[in-house]
């Protein structure tokens, strides 16, 4: 059982929770592929997406999967609300749990907040990214995404390539791909993976065609253009050059391997456009499969606590 | 101490008699559909598909159905119910559905179980099939095929073990915990 109101990290989750969570969301994938695509089991309640960062896929997904549990959804937008009038973080969501919010998405650029708020709020509180801790439902959705396709993770060669430091989806995926018992391994240049990571037990390739070898799996980053310009990589036609997934590259993987990507994707930096959209390619189903592993969140969090 | 009400001899011969009693009522296997209720009902829905084929020469489609999404209770548990597959084989619009569970008690999980049904498709009717009806209806829902009826306290519980689920066929009437 799932016995939390809150998700705020893979970190803190059993080897039990994750799987409950994923077989939860095998249940929920049945429901999308019917006609109708919407259950009424959260009637009733409130779900309020809280973005303080900009986000087009994630705050969708959640927004779908609110709607199809049947719970009503708000869309609280930063730039238009009064957190620009300089309202605390708090009072915000203090007021978004008055207008009677059972659920609270949140997004955030600085690491903790979904915590700071999960322990000052009723209301269940979702992590939806915070800062460059942890980004749970992603790394949720690609386990039951490799789940789906491979039929199993434990075992498997699995590789996250790209900016490892910066990024709370490598960092969520890296703590729940080792619980379930992949052999993870990063790859990147040494300014953006951390120094002593290999202590976690994942290993650590700066050269891309050595870590390529043999791999299930290959887990694209986004480059954060934001980055670009910090010196942690010459330039973008320079990253390509060394870590950007080429064909070539991709033919040292094993032959059934899958790509992925949590998007949005930088064509032609990280990944050639042939890739993205070929035949190994799973970026989509990462799309699809997000709808059901969040509703599965959602509903294993909806148990009452009064 | 836990009572036996049926062996697997028992079981065996009731599902023979509800096999030929769904065949009876719907004139032979056109258009039919057994659909199980997860988690019980779904393995008695399998034998009675085995066992209609054996009268009919005819094999019918079982599908399986989670009901859990469709509870009445979700708004007052503390954990939520296990969500399993459904997994119905066939556009059900149109079919004869023949629902299938282990034990009848309040109605509750047939209405859920309804419910599920529609948003699948609209059958040309829906059947109740159960293995034991232990009576105590909260909601107007009758059974059209039962395997045996067993008056039961509500303070009694009625299990359906099956091997399916890795016990020996039998149903066991027991008192509750604390109920002695």
């Amino acid at each position: 059982m799932l016995n939390r109101k809150d998700l705020l990290g893979i970190k803190e989750l059993s080897v039990e929770e994750i799987n409950l969570i994923l077989d939860t969301a095998a249940g929920f994938k049945d429901v999308l592929g019917r006609d109708i695509k919407k259950v009424p089991t959260l009637r009733g309640r409130t779900t309020v997406n809280l973005f303080f960062e900009p986000s087009t896929r994630t705050r969708t997904s959640f927004e779908l999967a609110a709607k199809r549990l049947s719970t009503d959804v708000i869309n609280f937008s930063v730039p238009t609300s009064s957190v620009v009038k300089g309202e605390s973080l708090i009072d915000t969501a203090l007021t978004v749990q008055a207008l009677g919010a059972d659920f609270i998405i949140i997004r955030h650029s600085s690491s903790g907040v979904p915590h700071l708020l999960a322990k000052k709020l009723v209301a269940s509180v979702i992590n939806a990214g915070d800062g460059t801790n942890e980004h749970p439902t992603q790394a949720l959705l690609d386990a039951f995404t490799i789940n789906e396709k491979k039929g199993k993770i434990k075992g498997l060669k699995i590789a996250i390539v790209g900016d490892i430091t910066h990024s709370r989806v490598a960092k969520s995926n890296i703590y729940s791909l080792t619980k379930l018992g992949a052999r993870v391994r990063l790859i990147g240049p040494p300014t953006l993976i951390p120094k002593e990571i290999e202590g976690i037990g994942v290993d650590v390739f700066h050269d891309m065609e050595l870590g390529m070898k043999d791999v299930d799996v290959v887990m694209m980053l986004r480059i954060q253009m934001e980055r670009q310009g910090k010196g942690f990589f010459p330039s973008t036609e320079e990253y390509f050059k060394n870590w950007g997934l080429t064909l070539e590259r991709l033919s040292l993987a094993k032959d059934d391997v899958i790509v992925m990507h949590p998007g949005p994707m930088n064509r032609g930096i990280e990944i050639t456009s042939e890739i993205a959209d070929g035949p190994k390619s799973v970026i989509l189903d990462q799309v699809t499969n997000g709808i059901a592993v969040r509703m599965a969140v959602m509903y294993l969090l909806s148990g009452v606590r009064r | 101490m836990p009572k036996e009400l049926m062996n697997k001899k028992d079981i065996d011969r009731a599902l023979m008699r509800m096999a030929h009693e769904i065949i009876e009522k719907n004139r032979g296997t056109k258009k039919l559909c057994l659909v199980g209720i997860q988690r019980g009902g779904v393995h008695l829905a399998k034998r009675l598909a085995l066992k209609i084929k054996q009268f009919e020469k005819k094999g019918i489609p079982v599908g399986l159905l989670d009901i859990a999404l469709y509870r009445d209770d979700l708004n007052i548990r503390k954990e939520q119910p296990v969500v399993r597959r459904t997994e119905v084989p066939c556009e059900i619009t149109d079919l004869k559905i023949v629902l299938v569970d282990d034990v009848l008690f309040t109605g509750r999980s047939i209405r859920a179980a309804m419910d599920a049904l529609m948003d699948l498709g609209r059958p040309a009717c829906i059947q109740l099939a159960v293995l034991i009806d232990r009576g105590h209806r909260e909601l107007p829902i009758k059974a059209d095929y039962v395997g045996k009826n067993i008056p039961t306290a509500l303070s009694e519980t009625v299990q359906v073990q099956l091997e399916e689920e890795g016990s020996e066929d039998k149903v066991i009437l027991e008192k509750m915990a604390g109920e002695e």
